[in-house]
């Protein structure tokens, strides 16, 4: 492990270098532009391909066609990036090709800004594109975080054949922070792709494709996907608690806003009131069951959002009124200061 | 399945199907030529020996089950996107051979970024670019290719250019480009046109193999379903008046 400054983008970029990302494809646009540059630089010098497309929509495609030759593949935008991206993430999913996908999110709806926003969590874990499909969503709340579950994102994605989203803001792309970058990846690690295309030599021919015209055909597919994401519901939630033994009120927050709910628990606790975090690192698949045991033992579940109460929809599944679930959000890229959401808190205990 | 016939004493097997096709069958209308440029891809593909190394890239529209009649690995794309899914493979796999094959609605209308990029870029693949002016598969609407004055689907009254456009010839404009290596347009009607169209289809596989980049072969096709015309009418119409549109030859060729 090397111990380095560095800024969240470049980090991410750095890490998914070291993952073995062979082919990289993106159109630039902020606040995730340092992660481009830091490819179009770095990337070619170690054996990787580095392509700036002619649109989000192509950049995506070279994706699946890169996916599709068996390699480690990436692209990276922010939200109105990710939007146009939607067709080709939905043949992706289909095709069953293992990619990465990073949204720094930004504020929208529309053209935005460019200030931290979470408000594409509908778009990232409920499908985005057309049909019945899941994206594996995990959601750094710090710079070596991200690193680290882009190395998770990867690997996730090629155990599952389903494409990978790393779902951060312009706050975490943006920031500097000392970082823990992975270890190269053994090339021998990564896991064999035996469905790709890579020449009928010796073997059947392979075909890659999101399509079958007969229905019973069609839902055969959809099952198989379906039962691809029971199993990675079973296996692969992750979330992060903070002070939650003794808590009578929970904080629910991911993502740049869950690294604020700490320093909210922790002036929270010097007033001696009994608040802890509970962040959800995997929004997809979203840690229904733990968060359901936690608001057995707690009166109130506080989400805090930068949306109008996206992952809140998700929290109130999980409660389902075992405890009260009042929300505060902020919109348009403005961040709640610890203080702000402090003063939430104290609505409901103290 | 397959049907080895036996050849009779004294008689020597002249013609046969392509190693590259299989034993699917075609899924294309009677009489429409997309059944010959299939075929002749298949030729070329054998004829360079390059079965094991080539991946296609299978459009949206009437060749969407194109996956099926070829022996090599494929890929399908969405609906325009086959150029830069190619672009994808190509980057990712240098070593292999890798083809479109797209109609009109899907390179010259909601593709036509990606195709012009690629071209742009020089991407180092060879497209087949079928023209039947018309959307097949879909229903008979007017594509970006219709002639003024054809009738289509959406375009009951004829193809009126104030109101809809004209023909886009996607070709002229990519042979303006510093990327392409070869772009060209053929057609399919009659066999002195076949065999031009076949030596295109080579040189434009040859062109990748040799790494000179973008290479375009545009297909003057046929629907006579869509068009409402026997297949013997569908050809006369190609040869008298979509050529009249749309000349056939070289338009970029580097050498």
């Amino acid at each position: 492990m090397s111990r380095v400054l560095m800024r969240g983008n470049e980090a991410i970029a750095e890490a998914a270098i070291r993952s073995g990302l062979k082919c990289y494809f993106c159109y630039p646009i902020t606040p995730q532009g340092e992660m481009v540059e830091y490819m179009a630089r770095e990337l070619p010098k170690r054996g990787g391909v580095f392509l700036q497309a002619e649109s989000e929509v192509a950049a995506i495609n070279m994706v699946y066609g890169a996916a599709a030759a068996g390699v480690r593949t990436m692209t990276s935008s922010s939200s109105p990036g990710i939007s146009l991206k939607q067709e080709g993430i939905s043949y992706i999913a289909m095709a069953r090709l293992p990619c990465v996908i990073v949204n720094m999110m930004r504020g929208g709806p529309g053209l935005g800004n460019i200030a931290p926003a979470q408000g594409d969590y509908f778009q990232a874990t409920k499908g985005g594109g057309h049909g019945d499909y899941r994206l594996i969503v995990l959601a750094p709340s710090t710079v070596p975080e991200a690193a680290e579950l882009v190395r998770l994102a990867f690997d996730l994605s090629d155990k599952y054949r389903v494409p990978a989203m790393l779902l951060a803001d312009g706050m975490i792309g943006q920031m500097m922070e000392p970082v823990e970058l992975p270890e190269p990846v053994d090339p021998d690690r990564i896991p064999p792709r035996p469905w790709a295309v890579t020449g009928a030599r010796g073997r059947p021919k392979n075909v890659v494709s999101s399509f079958d015209l007969e229905p019973e055909g069609l839902r055969e597919m959809n099952l198989v996907l379906q039962e691809t994401y029971r199993e990675i519901e079973r296996n692969e939630v992750r979330w992060e608690e903070v002070e939650t033994g003794d808590a009578e009120l929970l904080l629910v927050a991911y993502g740049t806003v869950g690294r604020i709910a700490k320093t909210v628990v922790r002036l929270a606790r010097e007033e001696g009131l009994p608040v802890g975090l509970f962040r959800p690192i995997t929004l997809w698949p979203f840690p229904y069951e733990p968060l359901r045991m936690l608001a057995e033992k707690v009166g109130t579940v506080l989400t805090v959002e930068l949306s109008a109460g996206q992952m809140w929809e998700d929290v109130r599944l999980a409660v389902e009124g075992r405890a009260e679930t009042p929300f505060y959000g902020e919109l348009g890229g403005v961040v709640p200061s610890p203080k702000r959401i402090l003063e939430e808190v104290r609505k409901y205990v103290g | 399945m397959s049907v080895e016939v036996a050849v009779p004493k004294g008689y020597t097997r002249v013609f046969s199907k392509p190693r590259a096709l299989s034993d699917a069958g075609f899924t294309y209308c009677p009489g429409c030529h997309h059944g010959i440029i299939t075929r002749l891809v298949a030729e070329a593909i054998d004829e360079l020996g390059i079965l094991e190394r080539t991946v296609g890239i299978a459009p949206v529209g009437c060749a969407v089950f194109l996956d099926r009649f070829f022996n090599c690995d494929f890929v399908q794309a969405a609906h325009g996107r086959a150029c830069a899914v190619a672009t994808g493979i190509k980057r990712a796999r240098p070593d292999l051979v890798v083809f479109t094959y797209q109609g009109d609605g899907d390179l010259a209308a909601i593709g036509t970024a990606e195709t012009v990029h690629a071209a742009n870029r020089g991407e180092n693949i060879t497209v087949i670019f079928v023209n039947n002016g018309i959307y097949g598969m879909t229903g008979g609407e007017m594509a970006p290719t219709t002639l003024p004055g054809q009738r289509t689907t959406t375009t009951p009254a004829g193809r009126e250019p104030r109101l809809h456009g004209y023909p886009l010839k996607i070709s002229e404009m990519l042979a303006q480009l510093d990327g392409p290596a070869y772009i060209t347009r053929q057609a399919v009607f009659d066999h002195p046109h076949i065999v031009k169209a076949k030596r295109a289809i080579l040189k434009a596989f040859r062109n990748q193999l040799d790494g000179k980049g973008f290479s375009l072969v545009e297909i003057l096709s046929t629907c006579p379903t869509n068009w409402r015309m026997s297949p013997a009418e569908a050809g006369r119409w190609v040869a008298e008046e979509v050529t009249e549109v749309f000349p056939l030859g070289d338009l970029k060729d580097v050498g």
